[in-house]
């Protein structure tokens, strides 16, 4: 993808104060060439925050991110960033195929190379076939990944990924994941992807970063060292039920660590 | 040669016509017997076919008033409209411009645009269309602006993200999601236009205008109580002002076809 050997993202003591309200605080995080890590925590933990400000769409109060080895900045000018939000974001007044070659258009690719790469976008999401329909024709699964295939249409370095699948049901939501894995496997890029869900984040990660809320920081980092491929099998593993525990202890541990959890936690003792 | 496909379309559309049609067919009936069975005077309201054959007799003069004072509105159309895409652009793109002229906008569009019509007519002359056409442009570029700004505004905070992690400046956030995003709220805004646009060219020609004009012909043929023709004049105005609205409608399922439908 580039000359850059170090860590694709190299984020250090970044803290982001909104309105004198700290949202995240002294976060030191890196992320290796294909890796896939997943932010994990409750509401108000910053873990979207940190997603905008690894991808220069927030700036950060104080710290640095640096991806492939340049600033932020630099690397959204550089196109180093696809991008899928929860909504899948997609224009009904262009279909399915000119959706996913938007980017493409818009970095001035010639008609061909974009015809071309467009068909190997959809075959990559198992979408051929719906390169005339509409968005709005499509399962709210379906639109998402069209939305990953577009993301994913330029090469870019970095797959930011901010709960994609999060309003979609849970059956739809596991297969999406398997089929995530597969493309992941196949384009070779580097993933940060924000989830509420602790089986999401063990099924799809490398690494799970564990935050706590006010202020956000990093309460535990959790390798996941499952094999691959995942399949629907490996959520049955015991050693996945082994790693959800241990994210979800994490996560109570996170919580029970922060102030006003800690005071209220107290109180209670204390009525007892 | 239309595939079976086509023709079909084509007959369920009439079909889908065919209520309004009667409905249409049903009224002129009623018009028709009534005014023919309690002996309504010319004077109060005329039978459909006393309009309609003063409209033959009169087709030549009639519809060279029509064509003169379409013109009009069509001018003042063109001419408020683009003042209102523009103006709806200017908005969108610098906000603070837009919060500061937004409340005056709406006050001046609270005012009876028709009022000016001798105005104009003293500042341009009576006899220049261009008096007609700028009361038809104001009163065109309001509805224009409002849902022209709506459009290009109402965008999903994701889609600007999305347009951010691109790198893309605000020329190009225009081009590829505000303005596509903007076309079904613009012709809304137009196909309001297009009504008011021959409303404002008919009434401003009340206020005086060259002979040849329709709404001048309207106003003479009430005064020497020529009812029918009158009645005939206004029929027109409603015939030229509806295959305006259809010709927008047209345009917009041309650019707008991608619309969820059905």
């Amino acid at each position: 993808m580039n000359g850059h050997a170090g860590p694709v993202v190299a984020i250090a003591d970044v803290s982001k104060s909104f309105a004198s309200v700290a949202a995240l605080q002294g976060i030191d995080l890196e992320i290796a060439p294909r890796e896939f890590v997943s932010l994990i925590g409750p509401s108000g933990c910053g873990k979207s925050t940190l997603l905008r400000i690894i991808g220069d769409l927030i700036q950060p109060t104080s710290g640095t991110v640096q991806v492939n080895g340049k600033p932020a900045h630099q690397a959204r000018v550089d196109h180093d960033y696809g991008i899928v939000f929860q909504d899948a974001v997609l224009y009904d007044w262009r279909t399915v195929a000119r959706n996913v070659s938007l980017p493409l258009e818009m970095l001035g690719w010639a008609r061909l190379r974009r015809t071309e790469k467009v068909r190997e976008m959809l075959e990559l999401v198992e979408l051929t076939g719906f390169e005339s329909h509409r968005p709005w024709q499509l399962s709210g699964g379906m639109q998402q990944r069209v939305s990953i295939a577009r993301a994913l249409s330029f090469d870019p370095a970095l797959l930011l990924m901010d709960e994609p699948f999060g309003a979609l049901d849970e059956m739809t939501r596991e297969r999406l994941n398997t089929e995530l894995l597969s493309i992941w496997d196949k384009s070779g890029s580097t993933v940060v992807f924000v989830t509420h869900s602790i089986p999401e984040a063990v099924y799809l990660s490398t690494r799970v970063v564990v935050m706590s809320a006010r202020p956000g920081r990093i309460a535990e980092i959790v390798p996941i060292d499952l094999p691959r491929p995942r399949t629907f099998a490996t959520r049955e593993e015991p050693s996945f039920f082994e790693l959800v525990t241990r994210v979800r202890e994490a996560l109570a541990a996170g919580s029970a660590g922060s102030g006003e959890a800690r005071s209220r936690a107290v109180a209670s003792e204390e009525l007892h | 040669m239309p595939s079976p496909g086509a023709t079909g379309r084509v007959l369920a559309r009439l079909r889908s016509w065919l209520p309004a049609l009667v409905v249409f067919l049903f009224v002129l009936g009623l018009w028709q017997g009534l005014t023919t069975a309690f002996h309504v005077s010319t004077f109060l309201l005329p039978k459909p076919t006393e309009i309609v054959s003063s409209l033959w007799d009169n087709k030549g003069a009639l519809w060279h008033d029509g064509v003169y004072t379409f013109e009009e509105a069509l001018g003042g159309f063109a001419l408020g409209s683009s003042l209102g895409i523009l103006t709806a652009l200017v908005l969108a793109r610098w906000r603070g411009v837009g919060a500061a002229l937004l409340p005056l906008a709406v006050a001046v569009n609270a005012v009876p645009i028709i009022a000016f019509s001798p105005i104009t007519n003293q500042w341009f002359g009576l006899l220049n269309p261009f008096s007609k056409m700028a009361i038809a442009a104001v009163l065109c570029f309001f509805p224009v602006m409002v849902n022209t700004l709506r459009g290009l505004t109402s965008v999903h905070p994701s889609s600007i993200e999305l347009m951010r992690s691109y790198a893309a400046g605000q020329v190009a956030t225009f081009r590829w999601v505000r303005i596509p995003n903007s076309l079904p709220f613009l012709f809304t805004g137009l196909k309001v236009a297009t009504v008011l646009s021959m409303i404002g060219a008919v009434v401003g020609e009340y206020f005086g205008g060259p002979t040849n004009a329709l709404g001048v012909s309207i106003l003479n043929d009430s005064q020497l109580f020529d009812y029918p023709r009158a009645w005939a004049g206004i029929a027109l105005a409603s015939a030229f002002g509806i295959v305006f609205y259809s010709l927008v409608t047209l345009a917009e399922h041309l650019a707008t076809g991608w619309r969820r439908s059905g």
